[in-house]
């Protein structure tokens, strides 16, 4: 793979992606499938598709490349050392969440890694039992009952929601690495974890490829799903848990034939839509994403129209 | 004569089947996941073409020892959602068919990933009469809070089955729901069994082909 052809190939790439970009933003913010939860679908869409051509032509390139370059302890240093110093928000947040036991353990993680760990490259708090933490302005914000808002798709990004993105600005205004100055090592820092998770993510991404039928959809759906889980610490409350209701599932194989005479059924099939992802018969639209959704794609960035 | 020593061997057989169901039941949900998990795990770690990416043996080992445990029938039915009383039973068959396939697949390639973690099986917070249980694993990494993988679990006639598994609080089963009713709408029973089995070829071909297509 030389150089030349490398480049050319990305600029390719990139140019589709912004035509695709701006064919999509003109089709305006459509609605193909009328899920409440995601009303500018048509706009996130073309977010979404932007994004996947941007990681196809840089990010997973250069991900890749990093994880064949960098030995394994090397990368484990650089990502310790990052999540060494987000371990300082992690627990204003949990502070603010009204855990001043997690918050006490994330800062002790933080004492310790800093100067045992030299500077957060080894997570020696984990060996002794302090738990590694996930918070943010947005979990809090959610700890506090704020609602999650529209699903949006920010360039870059990626998923998120009003709620989110609010959480997100406080998460990057008091970032100590986009605070780092003088300006060159802030750039270095920043880069080179954007390319530690994108090389974390890169078998998770593969997995996600495989599994989903329409990409777009499952990874708003599982962003959603994750978001919840995490405002919970793990255990979201059990009543709203995307729970199967015994008449549908199926007791016995072909069982489920004995569905329709069974009196709960209709009662069933409104907990399965309450508690999952559909939560009302929206009006059947035309839609044009049936097919699988293959890679990056830009062809199948207009949608709904 | 003949026909009674046969009838005596089918009684007898019958037998054997109920005291495995009997013995499979006394294993309780959260010993149960541990030791599939271990044993996989161990089989994992000392076959070299597993390691070198034989996948053909990595879907043999899942179909050996974890299939199994699952209820594919229930998370089929809970997947596909208000559309599972409207399908035919050959289509119910199908449905279950395609999904298991693409389920074991993307398995597959999760513990083609795996990479020596370690594994925290958490207490099990149950009854002992409860017929309805989740178990919970951790996955612990070094600088990364830890994964949390919850199986739900029902006790049925021939042991504990899964019915869904949250990988990270996404719920597989859930996950699936907008994308199977989507497809539904858009083609029918037919259309979400279409789209499942030509996703289950394109992944057949390896994960190259989609990004060759780009």
């Amino acid at each position: 793979m030389s150089r030349d052809t490398l480049g050319a190939g990305w600029g390719a790439k990139l140019r589709r992606a912004a035509a695709a970009l701006l064919v999509a933003l003109s089709a305006g913010c459509a609605t193909p499938n009328g899920d409440p939860r995601d009303p500018i679908e048509g706009f996130n869409r073309a977010m979404f598709s932007f994004n996947e051509a941007f990681d196809q032509a840089i990010g997973k390139p250069v991900a890749t490349a990093y994880r064949e370059v960098i030995p394994g302890p090397v990368r484990t240093w650089v990502r310790n050392f990052f999540s060494n110093i987000a371990d300082l928000f992690i627990g204003v947040n949990n502070l603010l969440q009204g855990k001043p036991a997690d918050a006490l353990s994330d800062w002790a993680r933080f004492a310790f890694n800093t100067t045992i760990g030299l500077f957060g490259i080894n997570d020696v708090a984990s060996d002794m039992g302090f738990e590694k933490h996930d918070e943010d302005f947005g979990q809090t914000f959610g700890r506090w009952g704020v609602p999650d808002g529209a699903y949006i798709v920010w360039p870059f990004l990626g998923s998120s929601t009003v709620r989110d993105t609010v959480g997100l600005v406080f998460d990057i205004g008091l970032d100590p690495v986009w605070r780092h100055e003088p300006r060159d090592p802030r750039r270095f820092m920043l880069v080179l974890r954007a390319v530690g998770r994108r090389a974390d993510l890169l078998d998770a991404s593969r997995i996600l490829e495989e599994a989903a039928l329409d990409k777009y959809v499952f990874q708003r759906d599982a962003y959603l799903q994750r978001r919840r889980s995490l405002i919970h610490d793990g255990n979201p409350p059990r009543a709203e848990r995307p729970e199967a209701p015994r008449a549908e599932r199926a007791d016995l194989p072909h069982a489920g034939a004995a569905l329709e005479e069974r009196p709960g059924a209709e009662e069933a099939r409104r907990d399965l839509s309450r508690a999952g992802a559909l939560l009302e018969e929206p009006a059947a639209a035309p839609q044009s994403h049936a097919e699988p959704f293959v890679g990056s794609a830009p062809a199948g960035a207009p949608r709904g129209g | 004569m003949q026909s009674l020593a046969r009838a005596a061997a089918a009684f007898a057989a019958c037998l054997a089947l109920a005291a495995t169901a009997r013995a499979q039941d006394l294993v309780p949900p959260d010993v149960l996941v541990k030791n599939v998990t271990l044993e996989v795990v161990d089989i994992v770690k000392k076959d070299k073409d597993i390691q070198a990416g034989d996948r053909r043996k990595v879907i043999d080992l899942i179909q050996t020892k974890v299939l199994p445990h699952f209820n594919f029938e229930a998370m089929t039915a809970s997947a596909v959602g208000r559309h599972w009383a409207k399908a035919t039973p050959e289509q119910r068959a199908r449905l279950v068919e395609e999904f298991r396939t693409l389920l074991v697949r993307t398995y597959a390639s999760s513990i083609a990933a795996y990479r020596d973690q370690k594994f925290d099986f958490r207490p099990l917070r149950a009854k002992p009469t409860d017929t309805d249980v989740t178990v919970t694993v951790r996955i612990l990494q070094s600088g990364a809070e830890p994964i949390q993988l919850e199986y739900d679990m029902e006790k049925r006639p021939g042991g504990w089955k899964v019915w869904d598994v949250r990988i990270a609080g996404i719920s597989l089963v859930a996950n699936y729901r907008t994308e199977f009713d989507n497809a539904v709408r858009n083609g029918g029973i037919d259309g979400l069994i279409k789209a499942l089995q030509a996703k289950n070829t394109a992944i057949e071909r390896g994960p190259t082909t989609a990004e060759r297509k780009s």
